[in-house]
């Protein structure tokens, strides 16, 4: 087809513009933001170029560390387990059923909630003298647990909420592509001898290999980005044990008021995390 | 479908069971939210599972009768709406051309498109945080183009698979027909789509309405969303739980019709970039 060449600049131009002007810029201009020590409300003359400073002393600070750490052991964890068991019960409970459509509508509400209703939600069931769970297990005859206060345990229930609100989406797109291998060739493996054990790691799921690596990237992206859950449910605390990077980033902006370095830190780990796609 | 996929009348009863088990685990948590938003503060602090108890629609009447309530409903609504719209226009365009010409830069456009997918909204919230500070960006419209560039790559990324569904025959049909480019775009295309922009067009609703964070650091009282004035219920005093279930249920309507109504149009979006055929 012989398209003009504007035709291309008119489909793509606004689309571009836009996310070049409010997504692009504000990253780059964070980038500028951490070669500066400026603080909110003095004038922007008044900032004084500092260099590489500010990212040094990002890649220097424990905090920023042990958030780093935080994050990417929350992201491992919670994608880990909302992946195992998001498969685990699509291979289970695959197969034709009526009414599977209504099921299907109930999985998706979790991800449809605001993600901040979600963490007052959980922060509600949570809570150490009236939450449901700490009833639930207290019917069990266990002690009630401090969920959000403890030392571990907010981390935990930072895991819970998030495989909660994820692993349905893995469910469903799992079950969707079961849905679609070709059942000739299980039972073709079957007939060559394959026990089920066989069938399912050895046949089904290479053939739906590539859903199951764009499921665990969208989840791998999307768990490094949570932020609001975490802010309501625990808000990083206690101490800082539950303070990932995105938490961090936004304390230092918002909270200790320091733009630059939370600038620095934030395009650090932009950076990093492309570093990690790329390398896909 | 062939018979390895029927199960014998023997196995269908617990998968039934466990069908039913996990949906409970899904909902139970937003019934709590829900329940939770019928109670009176002293039956919140009632320790012990209540399963039967007396609704209130108190925390109702006292969301809705706040102050702002109005205006936070309209707030969301036009940056929900009107953010909806302008990324359909601009993605559904955006990834036609992506789709079907070859230019120079495309490759660089699609890759940064994918890169921008993956920035944390917190990275985003610090520069825009700033220019709202110096008045530039002070106002619903800069929250609607903000919202528009964060949902703008997972629009393309969606549509792009749609569009890549197109025979290309169509279009070359339609040309030969006498269809402009424009035409071919707008009468052969965009109809073959709509299941995806049916898609694109709820998740991108979805992150506008419930989104806190970007409006949280972009707003004032004048322009505040609901998300925001939600968590106004966190003080330092306590937490006013039966409010703040009642607004979070409020917040959840919308996003609960849509489920109920497009399910299969989610799931569609979901699964179709992935999933061929």
């Amino acid at each position: 087809m012989q398209t003009p060449r504007w035709v291309p600049l008119l489909y793509l131009g606004p689309a571009v513009a836009v996310m070049a002007v409010a997504c692009l810029y504000p990253v780059l201009s964070a980038l500028q933001l951490g070669f500066y020590d400026w603080s909110m409300g003095t004038p922007w003359s008044d900032a004084k170029w500092q260099g590489l400073d500010a990212f040094s002393r990002a890649l220097q600070d424990p905090a920023v560390w042990r958030s780093l750490r935080t994050t990417l052991l929350f992201a491992s964890v919670s994608v880990a387990a909302e992946m195992m068991l998001g498969t685990a019960l699509a291979l289970a409970l695959e197969g034709k059923v009526r009414g599977m459509a209504f099921f299907r509508t109930l999985f998706i509400l979790p991800m449809m909630i605001a993600p901040i209703a979600v963490g007052l939600t959980w922060r509600y069931l949570f809570d150490a003298q009236f939450g449901l769970l700490n009833a639930l297990i207290g019917t069990l005859g266990i002690e009630p647990l401090g969920w959000l206060a403890n030392e571990n345990l907010p981390f935990v229930a930072i895991v819970i909420a998030d495989i909660w609100q994820w692993t349905p989406f893995v469910f469903i797109m799992m079950i969707a592509a079961l849905a679609n291998v070709d059942s000739a060739v299980i039972e073709a493996a079957r007939v060559d001898g394959a026990n089920w054990w066989q069938s399912t790691f050895l046949v089904k799921l290479p053939m739906i290999a590539n859903v199951i690596a764009i499921a665990l990237l969208m989840r791998t992206i999307d768990a490094f980005r949570v932020l609001e859950v975490i802010y309501v449910l625990t808000f990083g605390g206690p101490g800082d044990s539950t303070e990932i990077l995105s938490l961090h980033i936004y304390k230092t902006a918002f909270v200790s008021q320091r733009l630059g370095s939370a600038a620095a830190i934030s395009v650090l780990r932009w950076w990093w995390s492309r570093c990690c796609r790329g390398s896909r | 479908m062939s018979t390895a996929n029927q199960r014998p009348p023997l196995v269908v009863a617990p998968h039934y069971g466990a069908l039913v088990f996990l949906a409970l685990c899904c909902i139970a948590p937003i019934v709590v939210m829900f329940a939770t938003s019928l109670k009176l503060q002293t039956q919140i602090f009632n320790t012990g599972i209540e399963f039967i108890f007396t609704p209130t629609l108190q925390n109702y009447r006292d969301v809705l009768n706040e102050s702002g309530f109005d205006r936070y409903l309209t707030n969301s609504l036009t940056v929900g709406v009107v953010s909806t719209a302008i990324t359909l226009v601009l993605g559904c365009m955006a990834a036609y051309g992506l789709a079907r010409f070859r230019f120079a830069g495309r490759k660089t456009i699609a890759y940064t498109t994918l890169l921008l997918r993956t920035v944390p909204l917190a990275v985003l919230a610090v520069p825009v945080f700033i220019w709202n500070q110096a008045g530039l960006v002070n106002s619903l419209g800069g929250l609607i183009l903000l919202y528009v560039a964060v949902n703008l790559p997972f629009t393309i990324w969606l549509l792009y698979g749609f569009i890549l569904q197109v025979p290309i025959e169509l279009e070359e049909a339609a040309a030969i027909d006498g269809c402009g480019p424009v035409q071919v775009f707008c009468k052969v295309v965009l109809p073959l789509i709509k299941p995806g922009l049916a898609a694109a067009s709820i998740f991108t609703f979805r992150i506008a309405w419930n989104e806190f964070i970007l409006a949280l650091v972009l707003i004032d009282c004048a322009t505040r969303t609901l998300p925001v004035a939600a968590s106004l219920y966190i003080t330092d005093i306590g937490v006013a739980w039966g409010k703040i279930m009642a607004l979070g249920s409020l917040i959840a309507i919308p996003p609960l019709i849509f489920t109920f109504i497009a399910a299969r149009q989610i799931i569609t979006g979901l699964t179709a970039g992935a999933v061929k055929g």
